[in-house]
């Protein structure tokens, strides 16, 4: 059984933009699972309809075997949504949004009070617990956003740009608690800007453009498709003339920094034997872009090209 | 059976979380909630019941004072139920933590039922207040408390229901306040809240009957003096009705998700 199952998903929103055009898209139970795209690709569309904010013009949508047109109860109990803009009521305490969230979903009061006070300790609010909303910073408030979603313990978890606005130290403390989340059994599917999260948290993927997948495979897979790679050098001495070096393509950035473009059938430790060669030595090296981002780059480039755009 | 017996748990709970916070809600700002009513209504007393009211004499067998004070409750119930639900349901759009509610399981009909008693608990409250505030006006002796207690509760379910509509509509914090004052306040005041219908000439008699008002106030004026212009089993009838009507309306807008999804 998938954890995800849409068949023909197409949205034709009032003034007729049409903002999905036939997806068809199976997430497996477990998975977690990365969904990206441009702006306006349709993204948040697709999110709304399968938990039920945005209605569907056409097709499908089944959640861990609940039909959305039979069964949208079932549905509903199965997700757990973090959006991508706040919603809350600001003037509530902390605590009591995570209750009444929980009372939503027919929690009953005692075991609604253990799980807010587990989530919140597990994403550090617990001592923020009587804080009203509007006094959190933006990172309490994703924060929160993900305790509440989670305090019913649903089976499939999105997240709609969790760590928009958030700091690189929470941003890493919340990939672990998704990693552990996932490992626990909870189906995650995540979007996110930040490609260097879904390469970094996500086993599969899926790339919504124009309203359409436009590709959908494992990040693994994807990577593999890169024929080159480029790093930047930083140097310990300077370099007043570029060797040539076979397979690789230098570019001098500054007297002390290079750019290397390689093939992938090259490796590293070849680059590094053949600068030492030259008496060149490497004080550190990163990569230029984001690998995925590059690929993402490439694939809507295509689309666009073949779309006529 | 243990499933739907869960089910119905479920519902429960969701239900009691909804009235909780629709209480919790209105009490925590009382100054902006109940106080405003309660001064008002006061000051009808002052002015229209103890100055200009003993000069009017009597109506329908009882001092002017008397007779207006079921309507002066009765429109404490309206404005307060009414403007609970508009407030709160609008609020929850704008700041879009509607959205909490719309992805949980909870049925369309269990969250009307949770606005809708919300507003009818601030109906009862201010309406209970206004009372309290008649009984240092006037020695007023309750004739029928459970007709009195029956068209409250009703009188606060219809407008609760009229203000959830108004605000699945709304737009803007404009669109919430124009039906309280271009419609519900003339009809209001012209629902016999003030006079007895038999002043008016045989044409305008008619025109008010057209006024739902009209027929609880007259049946909440049965229930506190056992007096009323239109047959208690009629506004009853009407009120039931109107409450109908307006609760299959308010589902079907819940269903077709208009103004709270796209």
């Amino acid at each position: 059984m998938f954890a995800l199952d849409v068949q023909h998903l197409t949205k034709i929103y009032r003034g007729g933009f049409h903002a999905l055009k036939g997806i068809d898209l199976q997430v497996a139970e477990g998975d977690f699972f990365a969904l990206l795209g441009p702006n306006g690709a349709g993204k948040s569309t697709f999110i709304g309809i399968i938990s039920s904010l945005v209605n569907k013009t056409t097709g499908q949508v089944s959640v861990f075997g609940h039909d959305l047109d039979h069964d949208p109860e079932g549905v509903k109990s199965c997700i757990g949504l973090v959006p991508q803009e706040f919603n809350f009521n600001l003037f509530l305490p902390v605590i009591e949004v995570v209750l009444n969230q929980a009372g939503y979903y027919g929690l009953p009061r005692h075991e609604a009070r253990i799980r807010a006070e587990r989530y919140l300790r597990q994403l550090d609010l617990w001592d923020r617990r009587d804080t009203e909303m509007r006094r959190l910073s933006g990172g309490m408030k994703r924060r929160l956003m993900i305790a509440r979603a989670l305090v019913h313990e649903p089976r499939l978890l999105i997240l709609d740009e969790p760590t928009a606005g958030v700091d690189i130290e929470i941003r890493r403390s919340m990939w672990s608690f998704l990693r552990e989340l996932n490992q626990q059994g909870t189906t995650i599917i995540l979007t996110t800007h930040y490609l260097e999260e879904a390469e970094s948290l996500c086993r599969n993927i899926a790339i919504i453009d124009d309203g359409r997948i436009a590709e959908r495979t494992s990040v693994a897979a994807l990577l593999q498709r890169l024929h080159t790679e480029t790093f930047v050098l930083n140097l310990k001495g300077r370099v007043s003339e570029l060797p040539q070096l076979g397979g690789f393509v230098l570019q001098a950035l500054d007297d002390c920094t290079l750019e290397v473009e390689m093939n992938r059938e090259h490796t590293i430790n070849g680059l590094f034997e053949a600068l030492s060669r030259n008496g060149i030595e490497v004080i550190s090296l990163r990569n230029k872009q984001n690998r995925l981002e590059r690929l993402f780059l490439e694939l809507v480039d295509r689309q666009n090209a073949e779309a006529g755009v | 059976m243990n499933q739907r017996l869960e089910t119905w748990r479920r519902y429960r709970v969701t239900f009691q979380t909804i009235l909780k916070k629709e209480i919790l809600r209105f009490l925590r700002i009382w100054v902006q909630t109940i106080l405003p009513s309660v001064i008002t209504t006061s000051l009808y007393f002052v002015i229209f019941g103890r100055l200009i009211g003993e000069r009017i004499g009597m109506m329908d067998g009882f001092a002017y004072l008397d007779f207006i004070v079921p309507g002066l409750v009765l429109m404490g119930v309206i404005t307060n139920a009414y403007s609970n639900v508009v407030s709160s349901f609008y609020s929850s759009k704008f700041s879009r933590y509607i959205e909490e509610l719309l992805v949980s399981p909870a049925p369309n009909w269990v969250i009307l039922a949770g606005y809708v008693g919300g507003g009818v608990a601030r109906g009862l409250v201010v309406g209970g207040a206004v009372m309290l505030i008649a009984v240092f006006f006037t020695d007023i002796r309750i004739h029928d408390p459970l007709t009195m207690l029956l068209i409250g509760v009703l009188t606060a379910t219809l407008f609760s229901l009229g203000g959830f509509i108004n605000a699945i509509y709304a737009n803007s914090f404009d669109d919430i306040s124009i039906v309280p004052t271009f419609v519900l306040t003339p009809l209001t005041y012209l629902g016999g809240v003030f006079y007895s219908i038999e002043l008016l000439p045989e044409f305008w008699q008619t025109v008010s009957l057209a006024n739902p008002v009209l027929y609880m106030v007259n049946a909440f004026r049965h229930g506190l003096l056992g007096v009323s212009d239109i047959p208690l089993s009629v506004a009853f009838g009407m009120i039931l009705l109107f409450i109908l009507m307006l609760t299959v309306y308010s589902l079907y807008l819940l269903r077709r998700g208009v103004g709270i999804k796209t």
